[in-house]
């Protein structure tokens, strides 16, 4: 037995713990930040507004308490391994329920682990949120390379593609041999890769961005050119929706083209936090849902709150990982709505706030084995983050058919 | 009476920057953190950390801001208010007597510093193996938004109101026959004020070919696919910066106002052979021309010292709202004589062709062997070489 081997697949637990000297050094940068003036428009059509990005430097300076993010994740089992020469960091909750299905999700960008950390109990104890044990999950939620605290890949190839297969060497390290995967942003890129890949033991994906688009529709969206004839009202709505957010995603093409340019994410936490703040959803570009959260110091009920926000960018910061995580756009060369041939079980959830709402008719299409689909009525595109009751029922309901199978098996 | 008086004035400027500034841009260059190493051996993914290593060593201890200092306050400098902007601006005259007056135009990621190697050629041609009679009287402004011209506090402020400003400028000095030059964004306010054709303007010359940005050229000719074929590439590559400054100036002005090397990696990262040069020059110690560290780092430290990274940036935002307003319409016809040079390492090498369907009336093209993106600053005497022959036949016509 070459003790070599036994290393590379070893399971450590891990546990945060960031100097007091990285937090301080971080509230010295943003008290000494040097701002820029101020945008000459009245809205965000030039970005994130001086008022809203000084505002929140201030709060994060002063009352923003990283301690709390930090003791909320040391809460949590968190494990490091080696897959592919790289240390990938997981969280890693088993249900004390036996039968639970084990599930791994994938986080995108801007985002983290933070963006799922309350979506884990209403998964892994489902009883204690008024849902059936039936409907227990085991949960993997591992950070991508270049993120968090993953390793940070030291050549190219670390894309979708090889994501996807790390997570399905993940699961089967873990030791489950029956699993399904979920994601949205690049997490639902990697789960259509996994998708694609159908490695042993994955059972079914879920995605709440799924990639849908029909060939003559992606083609002519990403060239803003009119919509092909004959398509219904919902899919002529989605392609206006396609077309609008081919418009606010500079930040992807120039993450795409140029990551290592953006020295200002790494040296400046008030740049950082400007260009994790910029990103959009339907409603708005920066995201109206995290705009708003901006606003909430604190809620009852799960909704996204400014600290968690600055939890998110915090991460970010502490980790140094805005350069690197950046890269994961320069590494992918594939299409980024378009239907990729999934064949293995598809369920998707479409909420309000993402991209491009999907019509049934696409995802029927792009995905031929689709065995859930519903339209909600809140939520948007860090669904997890802004909707966990609903997206953890999202969860239950797109996979309870697989459960069922597997009993009556 | 007494406002448009103070309106109209013309103040002299000299440049003082507080000690202060530059103990606090050295401190902030040593404490910068800076990223992981990038994955590739080349820049396909940006600004090398070698390069800004270097660059970053060399700004915090070698550098000295005071030699730029004092080059610019030995050329005569003014400020005057032009449609509600402060616009600074060198004034040299000649010692000659005809010399035809010129107004010359930087660009992005430039200033005036990308200039002033011309000055002595352009303004004392005699004493750099000219004649007297190619002299200009030359005037280089600062873009609103840019060095030490104000930052525009009010919409509309590109490249076409930039170029209604100029002519006022010129008058204001006295000037009523004069030429116009430009490269990168001065070559978009060069051919905009050729377009306009403001009584006294003779004449333009440009060294970037503007209408290849605003739609399709032809594609007969091998040197025309060729050249098509750069753009193409430009677009699909190195367009990033472009597309970002021109949506979202402010969300990427953060990191550039408040990270020295943010600031100095979005500046390098402009064209493939600029870069090169410029990477070469820091991490080898062999410059192209003129672009030695020390003028690279006088561009750079220009931009941190006036805090001019957000306000240059949105002058991309206010030109790319200006395009999508007049999208489907062509510019106006381009009518006054015009020149161009052709820099061999320019994003594209234009073709003559190009030049001449574009522009009805070329007096003068030449494609030159030296010098790229940057040619004023990197060739200053080839280029000025090149604009006293461009603009040769027009003072011949003057008398």
């Amino acid at each position: 037995v070459s003790g070599t081997v036994e290393t590379a697949v070893e399971i450590r637990p891990f546990h945060v713990d960031i100097p007091d000297e990285a937090l301080d050094d971080l509230r010295r940068r943003i008290a000494a930040t040097n701002w820029p003036e101020k945008e000459t428009v009245a809205d965000q059509s030039q970005g994130v507004p001086l008022d809203m990005i000084q505002k929140l430097a201030r709060h994060w300076m002063i009352d923003y308490d990283w301690r709390k993010c930090e003791a909320n994740l040391n809460a949590l089992p968190h494990f490091i391994t080696e897959i592919d020469g790289l240390d990938i960091h997981f969280i890693h909750v088993r249900s004390q329920h036996e039968d639970a299905l084990p599930l791994i999700v994938n986080h995108g960008w801007p985002g983290s682990i933070i963006e799922q950390l309350k979506i884990i109990d209403r998964l892994t104890d489902p009883t204690a949120h008024g849902a059936s044990a039936a409907d227990a999950f085991h949960v993997v939620i591992p950070s991508m390379p270049g993120y968090g605290f993953s390793g940070k890949p030291l050549s190219p190839g670390w894309g979708p593609e090889r994501m996807g297969q790390a997570w399905g060497e993940l699961m089967k390290r873990l030791g489950y041999s029956r699993y399904v995967a979920q994601g949205g942003d690049w997490g639902a890129f990697v789960v259509d890769q996994m998708g694609l890949q159908a490695p042993e033991g994955l059972l079914a994906i879920h995605t709440n961005m799924p990639a849908t688009v029909p060939a003559d529709v992606d083609k002519a969206s990403l060239a803003g050119e009119p919509p092909p004839s004959g398509l219904s009202t919902e899919e002529r709505r989605a392609y206006e929706q396609l077309i609008r957010t081919y418009t606010q995603v500079e930040y992807a093409r120039m993450m795409a083209a140029r990551p290592q340019t953006l020295y200002g994410i790494a040296d400046s936490p008030v740049g950082l936090a400007a260009w994790l703040l910029d990103h959009n959803d339907a409603e708005g570009q920066p995201a109206t849902a995290v705009v708003s959260a901006l606003d909430r110091a604190s809620s009852d009920t799960g909704e996204l709150t400014r600290d968690e926000v600055l939890d998110n960018i915090t991460l970010y910061w502490l980790t140094n990982t805005g350069v690197s995580a950046s890269r994961l756009y320069w590494e992918y060369k594939g299409g980024f709505f378009n239907a990729k041939g999934v064949g293995i079980p598809v369920a998707v959830t479409v909420f309000p706030g993402e991209q491009y709402q999907a019509p049934r008719s696409w995802a029927e299409q792009a995905y031929p084995n689709l065995i859930y689909f519903n339209k909600v009525d809140r939520g948007g595109h860090f669904a997890a983050w802004e909707e966990p009751e609903l997206f953890s029922a999202e969860l239950r309901a797109a996979f309870r058919s697989l459960r069922d199978e597997r009993r009556s098996s | 009476m007494s406002t448009v008086e103070t309106a109209t004035e013309i103040r002299p400027f000299h440049i003082e920057i507080p000690e202060e500034q530059m103990d606090d841009l050295r401190r902030r260059i040593a404490a910068t953190r800076l990223p992981t190493k990038e994955l590739v051996e080349d820049r396909s993914q940006g600004v090398q950390l070698a390069t800004i290593r270097e660059l970053a060593r060399y700004w915090a201890t070698d550098y000295d801001w005071r030699k730029v200092e004092a080059k610019l306050n030995a050329l005569p400098q003014f400020t005057t208010e032009i449609d509600g902007v402060e616009i600074h601006f060198i004034h040299v005259r000649s010692t000659y007597e005809n010399a035809l007056p010129l107004i010359m135009t930087h660009g992005w990621p430039g200033s005036v510093i990308e200039l002033l190697e011309t000055v002595g050629p352009l303004t004392d041609p005699t004493a750099h193996g000219g004649e007297a009679e190619d002299a200009f009287d030359l005037v280089l402004p600062s873009v609103p938004g840019y060095g030490f011209s104000a930052e525009p506090t009010e919409l509309g402020w590109w490249a076409g109101r930039v170029a209604q400003a100029w002519p006022e400028l010129m008058r204001r000095l006295g000037y009523t026959r004069y030429v116009a030059q430009g490269g990168d964004v001065g070559a978009a306010i060069t051919d905009a004020m050729g377009r306009l054709a403001p009584e006294g303007l003779i004449g333009v010359h440009t060294n970037l070919f503007v209408p290849a940005l605003g739609g399709t050229m032809p594609t007969d000719t091998e040197q025309e696919r060729a050249a098509a074929e750069q753009i193409a590439v430009f677009r699909a590559t190195g367009f990033g910066y472009f597309l970002e400054m021109a949506t979202r100036p402010q969300t990427i002005g953060y990191a550039l106002l408040d990270s020295p090397l943010a600031l100095a990696a979005w500046m390098l990262d402009h064209d493939t052979d600029s870069y090169y040069k410029i990477s070469r020059a820091f991490v080898d110690g062999q410059p192209s021309g003129n672009l030695t560290r020390d003028h690279i780092l006088d561009n750079v430290t220009l931009y941190w010292l006036t805090g001019t990274g957000a306000s240059a940036a949105r002058s991309y935002w206010e030109s790319g709202q200006a395009t999508a307003k007049s999208a489907g319409q062509a510019p106006p016809p381009m009518n006054l004589p015009f020149g161009f040079t052709t820099f061999p390492g320019e994003i594209w090498k234009t073709p003559r062709s190009w030049v001449e369907k574009a522009y009805p009336n070329v007096i003068y093209f030449n494609e030159v062997d030296e010098g790229g993106h940057f040619a004023a600053w990197e060739e200053p005497e080839l280029f000025s070489a090149e604009i006293q022959a461009a603009f040769k036949s027009l003072r011949n016509g003057s008398s």
